[in-house]
């Protein structure tokens, strides 16, 4: 018999971090790494909007670029320190989604999904035709790297160091706020939106600041995706990768912390292993994202713990819960 | 008083929900609110708790005028509800459902939630202390970790009764809430409603069951066609000829 204690999963994440900074040296790997961290930053974030809340985004990636941009060009054009230009993404951002928000939030279900992909277009085409500010189409080069304490994160295993117990700071704190008043009151007005109001919910304030919190996310994943490139270009914050990002949070699994992990871990390297099938990358997101829904609705993480739960009832020879 | 409708008037395109309907509710006291089907008693219920406002006329809660006030500032006031047809927080344990009762008595953001600060986690220790209390009065405590989708509907409506209560209101709304539920249940609802009076909740009940009506209200409110017919206590209103005539068709009298 395992001890309970150490089936706690912030054990073994922290467990893997550190084993993973000991023995993987590959720069390949370790970046592969770095930017499934960086991923499942957007992820974590965008499925306490959409998976806890209820509220559809497909304008994730812009929140990214917005955050990407204002790291690259206050570093790389204006010179700022790279921690301060992260801050001002952040500030930047959050205002950016609180005046979005506003309006859009009062919008349902298609209507939200549309005003946010508008959104999303709107600063796609920005960041390709703005280009004294952010380069145009062929992108923004020379971003500096970060630095802790003098250390510039100038390897993949410095910038690994960085990102990955950072993305247990944040994974944690989502895990708390779910787990708070406020995160109770997302989860209920996602369900019902006339029963949380009844209780003294004010949906539309908790909407909006779910909306905000989860584009700092996205900001913050966007500037450490600036230093670790040292180059970004539209191409990589446009409608497409809005739609990885929602199949990342549907594959993982909606509602579920460590499932935005896993999906963002699968549809990272997914694309590494079928390097043949890039062009038709998009079709087999597609087809993911279908087999998913209908076979696993809940997502992997969800979904792989029904079976489990599902094979010990029998053995249990009890009934099969429904 | 503690609730008075003025003059409440409200009109859904031709159809006239309410006409011009005015009654109070003493503190204290359980008043039921009884109609044939489509008389506006879920109307009015939406109008007293803000999800929709009158077009003429007052809603004026402990002295103060609460209509065409947003549902969420209405509960803060101290004014919980039950929907008709139940609205739980399906993928939400009954424990959690409960908590969610207590939104108004408690004040963690989402930064403090997130970061977990000491006071939070008190706040959220009493949160569930009394939660549990609440499942505990409507007898659903054993059930608390398991998925709110998962009762039957009639715990589903003693679930949605501790919800309500969880925000320790001044007025209870009930919709129906003996709808769905078998004698035994039914018989159980009236001791909950009775003992909730005894504390001191007042309790304003639109129901169908007549037996669970008379025994349990003070007074009871009778509308059809979005007027109000007569107010009175039970004995009162079984007597009116207009209630009978409302319920049975004028046909039955000659």
């Amino acid at each position: 018999m395992i001890p309970k204690g150490l089936l706690n999963p912030w054990l073994f994440f922290g467990a893997a971090v550190l084993l993973l900074a000991g023995v993987l040296n590959n720069d390949y790997y370790l970046t592969l790494i770095n930017f499934i961290g960086i991923y499942t930053l957007l992820v974590v974030g965008l499925n306490l909007l959409m998976g806890y809340g209820g509220q559809i985004s497909l304008g994730h990636a812009a929140f990214f670029g917005i955050g990407a941009y204002s790291s690259g060009i206050l570093t790389a054009t204006c010179g700022v320190n790279p921690w301060l230009a992260l801050l001002a993404g952040l500030v930047i951002c959050g205002i950016t989604a609180f005046l979005i928000g506003v309006p859009s939030l009062k919008l349902r279900g298609y209507y939200l999904a549309m005003a946010t992909l508008g959104f999303g277009i709107i600063v796609y085409i920005f960041l390709n035709e703005a280009e004294p500010l952010t380069g145009g189409p062929s992108g923004l080069a020379g971003i500096p790297n970060l630095s802790l304490g003098g250390l510039e994160l100038n390897t993949p295993k410095r910038l690994f160091l960085l990102i990955w117990p950072l993305l247990g700071v944040i994974l944690g704190l989502s895990a708390n706020l779910v787990d708070s008043r406020t995160g109770r009151a997302l989860r209920a007005l996602h369900e019902s939106e006339a029963a949380a109001q009844s209780l003294g919910v004010n949906t539309a304030r908790v909407k909006i600041m779910i909306f905000v919190w989860s584009a700092l996310y996205a900001s913050l994943a966007g500037s450490l995706y600036a230093h670790t490139m040292n180059f970004i270009a539209p191409s990589s914050f446009g409608f497409m990768f809005s739609i990885k990002l929602v199949t990342m949070v549907v594959l993982g699994g909606m509602a579920s912390i460590w499932g935005s992990l896993l999906g963002a871990a699968v549809l990272t390297v997914l694309p590494e292993i079928l390097t043949m099938f890039h062009d038709y990358e998009v079709i087999i997101f597609g087809a993911i994202l279908m087999v998913v829904m209908i076979f696993l609705p809940r997502g992997l993480v969800r979904g792989i713990l029904d079976l489990w739960e599902f094979r010990r009832y029998k053995k249990e020879g009890g009934s099969i819960p429904t | 008083m503690l609730l008075e409708l003025q003059e409440i008037t409200l009109a859904f395109g031709g159809l006239q929900a309410l006409d011009r309907v005015s009654f109070a509710v003493p503190s204290g006291t359980v008043q039921a609110v009884i109609g044939p089907n489509g008389a506006g008693k879920t109307t009015l219920f939406n109008l007293i708790t803000g999800f929709l406002a009158p077009q003429s006329g007052r809603v004026v809660f402990q002295g103060h005028e609460i209509q065409g006030r947003p549902p969420f500032e209405v509960a803060r006031l101290g004014i919980s509800r039950t929907f008709q047809l139940v609205q739980l927080f399906d993928h939400m344990s009954v424990l959690e459902n409960v908590m969610v009762g207590r939104h108004r008595l408690s004040r963690a953001g989402l930064l403090a939630g997130a970061v977990r600060l000491p006071w939070t986690r008190q706040e959220d220790k009493s949160i569930r202390e009394h939660a549990l209390e609440d499942l505990a009065f409507v007898g659903l405590a054993d059930r608390a970790h398991q998925p709110a989708a998962a009762l039957p509907l009639g715990l589903k409506r003693l679930l949605e009764i501790a919800r309500a209560l969880a925000a320790e209101p001044t007025l209870l709304l009930l919709d129906e809430p003996a709808s769905g539920l078998d004698a035994v249940e039914t018989e159980r609802l009236q001791e909950m409603i009775l003992a909730l009076r005894e504390r001191g909740l007042t309790i304003l009940l639109v129901e169908h069951d007549m037996g669970l009506t008379m025994e349990v209200a003070d007074r009871i409110a009778v509308l059809n066609y979005g007027q109000l017919i007569a107010t009175g206590t039970p004995r009162e209103v079984q007597k009116n000829p207009e209630v009978i005539a409302a319920y049975l068709g004028t046909d039955w009298q000659t």
